[in-house]
């Protein structure tokens, strides 16, 4: 029986915890990649990077704050500085929409056309955020780190695994929730929510029924931008601060989006934790998991070096197109 | 008429250039002052340039010559960029001699496709690894670090003597990474050792958790950390701390700084290393003239450093004269017996022995003795962390 704990104990510490933690980063992240397909109707690359921009903002802030001697006790300042952050991210945002954006939509360009000016928005981004706090790790992290300790943990419980449980993998998890519920809330039961929903479905019915295009799209860039924050604060907070791994976040989080099927929201949720616990589970080397089962064996029994993590992600994307190209949760068609 | 007009006036300008900085001999320094080393290499370079200094300050070298250093990035990682870098050292700002590059991998890059071709010799002071012992150099390669054939013997002698029998492995995936876990791991198994799983991390992620969650699997009493301090190894320790999947580490050089322990605190206690390091008259002699000009000489490879720009110096004192032969032909001399004896501080001592038809014999900061194609032997020093602080255990 112990040993049968110990095993599901150790599997938590190394493959669910973290995967659930990383898949809530994820879908804070695809839902807003999902959002702008939905309603601008184009893959946002510039997304990955909105998520350092904000990040940036909240850990400036969060320096400041602590500067003044402002902490939430065991909380992390972060949580605190984010409303502000949020505020930084949807300027940025919104002038990007004025300045890039609008132009195009006022041509009826083409998707492919905001795709790419996307792509060069996304190098601005990208720039600014070095420009501001440099390209290096940045520690923001405050309060209590643990939850509980691997080894409090075995001290507790007596077993010879422990299980670790990071604040922020607990703050990652519980603010996903919250936002999540708070999203839905809005597309479902607001005015506005039902007219984002309405100019998504067909955006030719949607003004004629008199919503008004401006307030839809600033309200998406703004919804878009708070959750490019949360999402960039929470995987700065549980990972590290470092503009380059946004850039890299960018093909696992449209792998997510894609493979939920882009342009719904549930869709994206699920691939979020679709793609993190692939990446986990592929990768994870189960020797010591099956040890505890009474299979003893040399084999590292590993199925992918860990090299291959961001492949998965690819291979899962690649597949999803070829066989189903709508994604699980009947999104649109890329 | 007005083409010979022009070239006349062009060439008469670049002679003005060679010419106005005249007592000046330039000498490269190409070092990654951005990347993964950034933290090491700002004490490197002024310890280098101390050399520098010293030399010019004589007033003794080459009928008063004074050395210039021209400092260049060699970014650590990236290739191209440092290929650039040196190009730009020798075909524009001219330099006779590179003191440089430090990470291997761009050692190398620039070692094949700048300097060999250019006939310009360099001197690395922290190009550790195996594979640079026997690339084509013309004999113009050399290094003051020793190779990681010799710290892979040593780290798993330190293990072994510790009494440590299983050990998981993780390098930073490049040349350096690769050569000191392939030289740790076949003296680590030749000594009895198991090594229960050896694989590469990528610098530069923001999370190292599957890559732990495989370590840990593994198992092991000790997890080995072949990497950097400023990257990639430094989140791994983090991950397995964090995850419980191990208490104890052993780490290579290039993970000895002091921001690792600031980041990770009271988690270290108990993790052993190994670092090249020197002892003796040389590095006491060497700590006396870093305090007295105000140069933090504590952290890696700073003694390497000085050592390398001190005998591109010396090379060219010998030589009589500031060219690139001068310097290819003469390290090998005035870096090894016989002669007398130079320790830092002394350059000028050297200078003069040499202006008179002397030898020397340069043991500097690490007890310089260049072996085989031009490196060092090396010592090195055990440490281990206790309350936070590194802690001598002997020099190997």
């Amino acid at each position: 029986m112990t040993d049968i704990l110990n095993a599901f104990v150790l599997f938590a510490n190394f493959v669910f915890v973290p995967g659930l933690a990383y898949g809530a980063q994820l879908a804070l992240g695809a839902l807003g990649i999902t959002l702008i397909y939905a309603v601008l109707r184009f893959s946002n690359f510039a997304h990955g990077d909105t998520m350092a921009f904000g990040a940036m903002c909240v850990i400036l802030i969060t320096w400041g704050m602590q500067a003044m001697g402002i902490s939430a006790g065991p909380l992390p300042t972060a949580l605190l500085a984010l409303p502000f952050g949020i505020l930084g991210a949807v300027a940025l945002c919104l002038v990007f929409d004025r300045t890039v954006y609008r132009f195009y939509r006022e041509q009826r360009a083409v998707p492919v056309v905001f795709v790419i000016a996307s792509v060069g928005v996304m190098f601005m981004t990208n720039g600014l955020t070095r420009l501001i706090i440099g390209p290096d790790d940045q520690r923001f992290a405050d309060g209590e780190r643990f939850i509980i300790t691997a080894r409090d943990f075995k001290e507790m419980t007596g077993l010879a695994e422990g299980l670790a449980f990071r604040t922020t993998q607990a703050i990652t998890i519980v603010v996903a929730v919250i936002v999540v519920i708070a999203l839905f809330r809005f597309l479902n039961h607001s005015r506005m929510g039902k007219a984002m929903r309405a100019y998504s479905d067909n955006e030719d019915l949607a003004l004629l029924s008199g919503i008004n295009p401006d307030r839809v799209v600033l309200y998406t860039w703004i919804i878009a931008g708070a959750l490019a924050t949360i999402a960039g604060t929470l995987y700065g907070l549980d990972k590290s601060f470092k503009p380059f791994t946004y850039f890299q976040l960018l093909l696992p989080i449209f792998a997510s989006a894609i493979v939920g099927g882009i342009g719904n929201p549930v869709g994206a949720i699920a691939g979020g934790f679709i793609i993190a616990f692939s990446e986990v589970t592929v990768t994870y080397a189960y020797k010591k998991f099956v040890s505890y089962f009474g299979w003893e064996t040399d084999g590292l029994l590993q199925l992918l070096s860990t090299d291959y993590k961001f492949a998965v992600s690819f291979v899962i994307l690649v597949l999803v197109l070829l066989i189903r190209p709508t994604g699980l949760f009947r999104g649109k068609v890329i | 008429m007005k083409r010979l007009l022009l070239a006349t006036a062009a060439s008469a300008l670049v002679g003005t250039m060679a010419f106005a900085d005249g007592h000046a001999v330039k000498v490269g320094v190409i070092l990654g002052f951005t990347g993964p080393i950034e933290s090491l290499t700002p004490n490197m370079a002024a310890s280098a340039e101390l050399a520098m200094t010293e030399v010019s300050e004589s007033g003794l070298f080459l009928d008063g010559k004074v050395i210039e250093p021209v400092r260049a990035d060699s970014t650590c990682i990236d290739a191209a960029a440092a290929t650039a870098a040196a190009e730009r050292l020798i075909s524009s700002d001219g330099v006779v001699a590179i003191m440089g590059a430090d990470c291997s991998g761009v050692t190398t890059a620039v070692a094949n496709n700048v300097a060999v071709p250019n006939g310009v010799v360099m001197v690395s002071p922290s190009a550790t690894s195996p594979a640079l012992t026997s690339i084509d150099d013309n004999d113009l390669f050399f290094r003051t670090a020793p190779s990681d054939a010799r710290q892979g013997e040593v780290l798993a002698a330190t293990l072994i003597d510790n009494g440590i029998e299983e050990v998981a492995v993780t390098y930073t995936n490049n040349d350096y990474g690769k050569g000191l876990s392939d030289s740790f791991i076949s003296n680590f198994e030749a000594n009895g050792g198991t090594v229960t799983i050896n694989t590469a991390h990528e610098d530069g992620k923001g999370d190292y958790s599957a890559e732990v969650g495989a370590l840990a699997a593994a198992g092991g009493e000790v997890l080995v950390v072949l990497g950097y301090a400023d990257q990639g190894g430094v989140g791994v320790i983090q991950s397995a701390l964090d995850s419980g999947a191990f208490d104890t580490f052993a780490l290579g050089d290039g993970m000895y700084a002091d921001s690792l322990l600031e980041t990770l605190g009271s988690g270290l206690n108990g993790t052993m290393g190994t670092v090249p390091w020197s002892q003796g008259e040389g590095a006491d002699a060497f700590d006396q003239v870093v305090a007295a000009a105000g140069v933090d000489g504590s952290t890696s490879f700073t003694r390497e450093s000085y050592d390398a720009a001190a005998l591109i110096a010396l090379a060219m004192q010998a030589g009589g004269e500031a060219t690139k032969e001068a310097v290819a032909a003469n390290l090998l001399d005035v870096a090894n017996a016989p002669g007398e004896p130079i320790l830092p501080g002394e350059l000028a001592k050297a200078l003069e022995i040499l202006a008179n038809g002397g030898d020397v014999d340069y043991v500097g900061a690490t007890n310089v003795e260049l072996i085989g194609p031009g490196e060092a032997a090396g010592t090195y020093r055990e440490y281990v962390v206790k309350d936070g602080e590194y802690e001598t255990v002997r020099f190997r």
